[in-house]
């Protein structure tokens, strides 16, 4: 349990130092660049207390936000996704998630792809739209939210097969 | 009182993500109001000097390229004293409206829609909200916070940014704000439809908004169109700066500000 909560804090804080001095300045094509730092709220240990995850979905957005001059969108989108997430763990992965025996690093590729490529573009869709706040500007929202999010989704699954436990 | 206290424990992690997302909400609107939002944003002390210190790093890969900016803009004022008439240079910062200071961007910007830059001057350095910020190739954005060792620049391509613009030529006025679209150009509008130009016109500040002098460069008039009522042109400008790669900028102090602003003041 203390080992799953020092892998949880190093996360949280590796995270946000690799998504402000790194993914922040890829401008991959010219302007893509990935949030990594939903990994943090997609592979937060499932079972644990929601309210805390919450809180700390939370938290990390807001620390982002204030890296980036964003306000608050990134910890508007954040929260969003850590209280939809059950809905869409118990979509992708059935009955394995009512027995709260998820394993992130041993769950097939499929179900991890349907649950990873949700939760971003959602996240992607809210943050954009937040952060041009302009109905006008719906076009632009669409193309830059959906481009971030198979950026994003792609490099997110590269991410998770390569730190998951080998472990079984 | 034990049904709406069921209520709440039942609905606890709802009730939570309201709270939560109202609080980002109401950032989110601070945020875009200019006046209001009381966060430094990366201008704060912590993420201030993450960021510097990260830079300060990553400068070294472009070194070469900076000194050749440096180095060009060296050639360029050493042409101008050997050609002008007066044999020596003038003092800087004596006797003069503006004063600049130098500084470097240690965060910048320029793909999201509400771009800011993070220069490493703060008010330890004198500088302070509403100073332009200008490289010698022309505008980058005015001051909006600033930490003792750090301020923030609010970039021109921004929505909140508005700054007085007129076409260099026949010194008619408008207002120079940023559709969201491309980080190479910005959009010109309320020039009258009278008005002639052409494509490849210079724009450049016009000096009546106390924050830059006269004849600042911004960039080139790219196309136009007229707008919805079709009496003023909105104006595509491409900027003279490549946003995506600044270092060296020079933050630009009025000294009569104050004495402009009780001036103004006085005719209200």
């Amino acid at each position: 349990m203390n080992n799953l909560l020092f892998s949880n804090i190093g996360r949280f804080f590796g995270l946000v130092l690799v998504q402000v001095l790194i993914c922040n300045q890829m401008n991959f094509l010219g302007h893509l660049n990935p949030f990594i730092y939903v990994l943090f709220v997609l592979l937060y240990p499932v079972g644990s207390n929601r309210l805390q995850f919450m809180f700390w979905s939370f938290t990390l957005g807001i620390i982002i936000d204030y890296f980036l001059d964003t306000g608050g969108a990134h910890a508007a989108a954040c929260v969003t996704i850590a209280y939809i997430r059950p809905f869409f763990l118990k979509f992708a992965f059935g009955a394995a998630y009512e027995y709260q025996a998820i394993k992130f690093g041993q769950t097939e590729f499929f179900p991890r792809l349907t649950y990873f490529g949700f939760l971003i573009v959602i996240h992607q869709i809210l943050l954009f739209s937040l952060l041009f706040f302009d109905r006008y500007k719906i076009d632009l929202i669409m193309s830059n939210a959906l481009s971030s999010s198979l950026f994003t989704l792609f490099l997110t699954l590269v991410l998770s097969a390569l730190f998951s436990s080998k472990k079984s | 009182m034990q049904q709406l206290l069921n209520f709440i424990f039942k609905n606890r992690s709802f009730l939570l993500f309201l709270v939560l997302f109202g609080a980002s909400l109401t950032l989110i609107i601070r945020s875009h109001d200019y006046h209001k939002s009381q966060f430094l944003g990366s201008a704060n002390q912590i993420t201030g000097s993450i960021h510097h210190l990260f830079s300060s790093i990553g400068d070294y890969f472009n070194l070469k390229e900076q000194n050749a900016i440096l180095f060009e803009e060296n050639n360029r004022l050493k042409q101008l004293e050997l050609n002008s008439l007066t044999p020596t240079p003038l003092p800087l910062n004596t006797g003069h409206q503006y004063k600049l200071t130098p500084a470097l961007v240690i965060k910048n910007s320029y793909k999201s829609p509400q771009n800011y830059l993070t220069i490493n001057k703060g008010n330890r350095d004198n500088i302070k909200a509403e100073f332009g910020v200008v490289t010698p190739n022309g505008i980058v954005g005015v001051i909006d916070k600033t930490s003792s060792k750090y301020a923030r620049v609010v970039s021109v391509l921004n929505a909140k940014s508005k700054i007085n613009a007129k076409l260099k030529q026949s010194n008619h006025f408008g207002t120079l704000e940023w559709n969201g679209k491309s980080s190479n150009t910005v959009q010109l509008y309320d020039i009258q439809d009278l008005v002639n130009f052409s494509v490849g016109d210079t724009i450049v500040t016009s000096g009546y908004s106390m924050i830059f002098p006269e004849n600042i460069p911004i960039g080139t008039v790219s196309s136009y169109r007229l707008n919805d009522t079709k009496d003023l042109y909105i104006i595509d400008v491409k900027l003279f700066n490549d946003m995506s790669n600044l270092k060296h900028i020079h933050v630009i102090e009025n000294l009569d500000l104050k004495e402009l602003e009780s001036l103004n003041s006085n005719n209200e």
